[in-house]
């Protein structure tokens, strides 16, 4: 629940030095593409934030999310502005179960009504029967929780685009959030799981600002989410320069050559992995070898192999094609024999008229 | 489904498919009339054979035309050439053949390909260039300037593409495979068949002129 406690108290109770934090401020502003002379502004707006309540709601999920987000092997700053929001209610998180975690939760609702943050993962089953808590369909307490929020966080790729609940042929006819709520504000967070910095940036930025951020035509921050990661990649000298890895296991894998024939999709896929990586900025997955997955664009599942490189044709092609090539002999074939019906009757009548 | 998932999905496909078979019923329905022999004896008694060097030997202007032809020559062999390194060159273009017909082969750096392709689409621009200023030479129709504009589009969007002008990469990406399915859908109705009629037009003409004992 809402309480009067400042951000800036919490931190300085949990030993965060003002230095650190003004670091943090800084590479929030400079993420989030503000001016420098913002930086202090910032961290006034953010020390002074008072906790909002959150409620975070798990439908179809892994609990990828949430791991990525606690996690952490060091605390971190983000992780302390996690801990700073008052959860409300989480499934995975929270002490309380059963009918308990469920009264928390209409507690919550009833007492922050039109001011919680509503956080979401995972994807909605539309066949309500599909997954349930506490007797109620994951549809009924989003469109409940979403009623009564200032804003919602859809947290991965489930929630923000549907994710692998949604991969064909999609089961349970799972939807994401903003494909059932239409009358809040909401902002995707995908990815699979999502950068932890992304989603406690964004909760920052809402903190500090009072609004949420510049969103991109996908409902992502363009903080996040404005860089393609192809161009962002240390490896990218190497396409340019033509050096691939052919396999996971050869020359070119070992000296860290480029994996985009190895089905690396960094080149239409849009998250700031590059640039922040991940636990405390130590690696992300093009740099332990493996190629990106796309996993924070919409249907990254059904988008061909995961082998497969961005330039290839998504068919079938042999069959199909050599289907067609029958087709055109067959054509061909009934076009000569007009054609040459047509010649021999011409020469017919041009010999009968000699 | 988005705009690039359906440039790489079914409009791939499907211009592929026009392509094949539009191809193979051009080829049969012409190839099949053909003359009938000529039955008189060859001047020559190799002469039938002989003909058909003029595939080879029409790929160069002879002496009396060399002058005259030079530009258009210089500026044909410079596009064709170019366009041959970024069509098999290219890694994504590999990549795309690849997935194919599962043939691979090593390409090359970025570089030599944005210069192959500046260099199409400037010869291109070359001799789009002359076609307009010479329309007595060409008398031109409608279908040869929209094949040059078929031709003259996946260059274009595929260096776009490439330096991420313009739209976003994979929507630039999108129209570029968009392009190029129009051109092989477009391929086998308009003078791009040239690529496969060249070689029966010359060897045509080389087989006839042989026989008659024409020096060819």
């Amino acid at each position: 629940m809402t309480t009067e406690r400042t951000l800036g108290g919490f931190l300085r109770h949990r030993g965060v030095s003002r230095r650190a934090f003004l670091k943090f401020c800084s590479a929030m502003a400079s993420m989030m593409a503000l001016p420098a002379s913002s930086v202090t502004a910032l961290a006034e707006a953010l020390e002074q934030a008072r906790r909002p309540s959150v409620i975070w709601l798990s439908f179809q999920e892994c609990t990828g999310c949430t791991e990525a987000l606690t996690r952490s092997n060091a605390p971190s700053i983000e992780g302390l502005i996690f801990d700073f929001i008052s959860l409300d209610y989480h499934h995975t998180l929270q002490a309380a179960s059963g009918a308990a975690a469920e009264a928390a939760r209409e507690e919550a609702m009833h007492e922050n009504d039109g001011q919680y943050l509503l956080l979401v993962d995972g994807s909605i089953p539309s066949v309500k029967a599909y997954s349930t808590i506490a007797g109620i369909s994951n549809l009924d307490m989003l469109k409940e929780g979403a009623a009564g929020a200032a804003a919602i966080i859809a947290i991965g790729t489930c929630a923000a685009y549907g994710g692998l609940p949604k991969a064909d042929p999609n089961p349970t006819g799972a939807m994401s959030v903003e494909e059932i709520v239409k009358d809040r504000p909401i902002v995707n967070i995908p990815g699979c799981p999502p950068l932890p910095l992304a989603i406690t940036g964004l909760i920052a930025h809402y903190l500090a600002m009072g609004v949420m951020p510049e969103l991109d035509r996908l409902g992502r921050p363009l903080a996040f989410y404005g860089e393609n990661i192809h161009d962002r990649c240390y490896r990218r000298p190497f396409y340019d320069r033509g050096l691939f890895a052919e396999t996971f296991d050869d020359e070119g894998a070992r000296r860290g050559w480029c994996l985009y024939k190895l089905g690396c999709k960094a080149p239409e896929t849009y998250n700031a992995c590059a640039q922040i990586k991940w636990n405390q900025g130590t690696s992300f997955p093009i740099q332990s070898g493996h190629g990106c997955i796309g996993c924070s664009e919409p249907n990254f599942w059904d988008k061909g192999g995961i082998y497969d490189s961005v330039a290839m044709g998504q068919f079938g092609s042999g069959p199909k094609i050599a289907v067609a090539a029958s087709l055109g002999a067959v054509a061909g074939a009934g076009a000569a024999v007009l054609a040459r019906g047509k010649k021999h009757k011409t020469e017919t009548e041009l010999d009968s008229d000699d | 489904m988005t705009l690039l998932d359906f440039a790489r999905g079914p409009a791939i496909h499907w211009s592929l498919i026009i392509m094949v078979t539009g191809i193979i019923w051009r080829l049969l329905g012409v190839l099949v009339l053909t003359r009938g022999a000529d039955l008189s004896r060859p001047r020559d008694a190799f002469g039938n054979f002989k003909g058909y060097r003029t595939v080879f030997s029409r790929a160069w202007p002879s002496g009396e035309f060399r002058t005259t032809t030079r530009y258009q020559t210089a500026m044909a062999y410079g596009f064709h050439l170019a366009t041959l390194v970024v069509v098999i060159g290219i890694v994504p273009h590999i990549e795309f053949i690849t997935s194919l017909t599962g043939a691979s082969w090593p390409g090359l750096p970025n570089a030599f390909g944005v210069g192959a392709g500046i260099m199409a689409l400037a010869s291109l621009l070359a001799l789009v260039a002359r076609r307009v200023s010479k329309p007595g030479v060409y008398c031109s129709n409608w279908g040869d300037y929209f094949s040059w504009l078929v031709m003259a589009a996946p260059l274009v969007t595929g260096l776009m593409a490439f330096a991420h002008l313009g739209l976003r990469y994979e929507t630039m990406l999108a129209i570029h495979i968009l392009s190029a399915a129009l051109l092989f859908a477009w391929f086998p109705f308009g003078k791009l068949m040239h690529a496969f009629w060249f070689i029966f037009s010359r060897a045509q003409s080389g087989v006839v002129y042989a026989h008659k004992g024409v020096r060819i």
